[in-house]
């Protein structure tokens, strides 16, 4: 089952607390939810530091990143 | 334009923001300040009449142009976002505190590091309080602390900080409404084309690069990242050979009028109250005025508050003196910090801690 972070119009480094709280707690697939785009960075290098692969798309509100 | 995606693309970034210091300095403003945003916000407060202290006064365009600087960046790169709603009255107040302690001290995060390049001894004992604010800040990161989220704004709301700022800016060029000092620091700085373009140049760069030196603390700690720390260091390096090159280099505690002072105590606890207000308000004094460029309210606020801690910290005279001689005795007067500095001091640290403790985030997940 896919998680969902919805860090969404939180002040850095929120976003990548909460990514990296999930990614230790198992390998199920994430998506997090940012809208700043480098908060989008930054979530990616935290799924690419985890060793697992992402995709991001644009939002409305922001974007999302897919960590498989 | 991506800057923040290699470690020598942040160092470059680091490099032309550490240029642009070192010329400004070259080119007038007072020599080891360079380019400070506290003592910059203070001087535009007394520019805009909400400080009395006639030697601090001038509304520097490097603020203008660091904000105006990033506005137009992340304009033009699709980045500018007009947010707001995350606990702004908190902001506020922290702002206030990056003030003050800033003026405790005597400079915010960007100075201390242009202090520490030029050998002030003092600047590498307030580095100290800082990295200690800075972690105790992660601390209350990591017990879940919180301001809660922004929101998509009215388009217009975020470019009202950038729009009112270039009005300061045309009543500074074309009438003579704002105050301006005639002697003392506010009286020294480079042409007004120059700081703005200095600010345009350095606020581009900070955008897309984050600069942020609380942050750049922060990742360390928090995560083992050395990134942001990248451009702080290649900032140091510049601004050093810069202090060699010029003989602005001294390895010392008490050099007079270099705008500083040496009660250790009180340099590591101002330093201490702005690492940890800036881990909580989500960036250093310079990261704010870069994020209101690109369109965050509460960045915006905090700003004001920048600006209202600024005017306080001379109006009740909890600015510290700087170490000074005499000009008819020529006798070194150490300078220092008032008594009524070290109570706010002691009140800001009190505050951060309410706010670090008191705020939890209940959602994300």
């Amino acid at each position: 089952m896919m998680k969902e972070v919805d860090a969404r119009g939180l002040s850095c480094p929120e976003p990548v607390m909460l990514t990296e709280e999930v990614l230790k707690s198992g390998n199920e697939p994430v998506r997090v939810l940012v809208t700043e785009p480098h908060q989008r960075m930054n979530v990616e290098k935290c799924a690419k530091d985890h060793g697992r692969k992402y995709t991001s798309e644009e939002t409305e509100d922001g974007f999302a990143v897919m960590i498989g | 334009m991506n800057l923040s995606d290699s470690k020598k693309k942040l160092a470059l970034a680091g490099a032309v923001c550490g240029i642009v210091a070192a010329a400004l300095a070259y080119f007038g403003n007072p020599a080891n300040m360079a380019f400070c945003i506290a003592c910059f916000i203070r001087d535009t407060a007394g520019a805009l009449g909400l400080h009395s202290t006639e030697t601090v006064q001038y509304a520097r365009p490097e603020i203008i142009g660091l904000v105006l600087g990033a506005f137009l960046i992340s304009a033009a790169t699709k980045e500018y976002r007009s947010t707001a709603g995350s606990s702004p009255m908190a902001r506020f107040v922290l702002g206030m505190i990056l003030a003050i302690g800033s003026l405790v001290f005597l400079g915010c995060p960007l100075r201390m590091i242009i202090r520490m390049s030029a050998g002030d001894l003092n600047a590498w004992v307030a580095l100290i309080g800082f990295v200690l604010g800075v972690g105790t800040g992660v601390f209350a990161l990591k017990k879940g602390f919180s301001l809660g989220r922004a929101h998509l704004a009215g388009r217009m709301s975020g470019a009202v900080l950038p729009v009112l700022l270039l009005g300061v800016l045309i009543l500074s060029l074309a009438t003579t409404l704002l105050k301006a000092s005639q002697s003392g620091p506010g009286s020294m700085h480079a042409p007004v084309l120059l700081s703005l373009a200095g600010g345009l140049v350095f606020g581009a760069f900070a955008q897309k690069s984050r600069m942020c030196f609380a942050g750049s603390i922060r990742d360390v700690i928090l995560m083992r990242n050395f990134d942001l720390l990248t451009i702080i260091g290649s900032f140091f390096v510049i601004m050093l050979v810069y202090n060699i090159a010029s003989g602005n280099f001294v390895p010392a505690f008490d050099t007079p009028g270099v705008i500083a002072h040496s009660e250790h105590l009180w340099n590591i606890l101002g330093m201490y109250a702005v690492g940890f207000a800036a881990v909580l308000a989500g960036g250093c004094p310079l990261r704010q005025l870069i994020l209101a460029g690109q369109g965050s309210s509460d960045s915006a606020i905090t700003v004001l508050g920048m600006l209202i801690g600024a005017a306080l910290a001379h109006n009740l005279g909890l600015a510290a003196s700087a170490t000074a001689v005499n000009a008819e005795t020529q006798e070194i007067v150490s300078g220092s910090v008032p008594l009524n500095g070290k109570i706010a001091v002691v009140i800001c640290i009190a505050v951060c801690f309410i706010i670090g403790f008191g705020n939890k985030r209940t959602e994300g997940r």
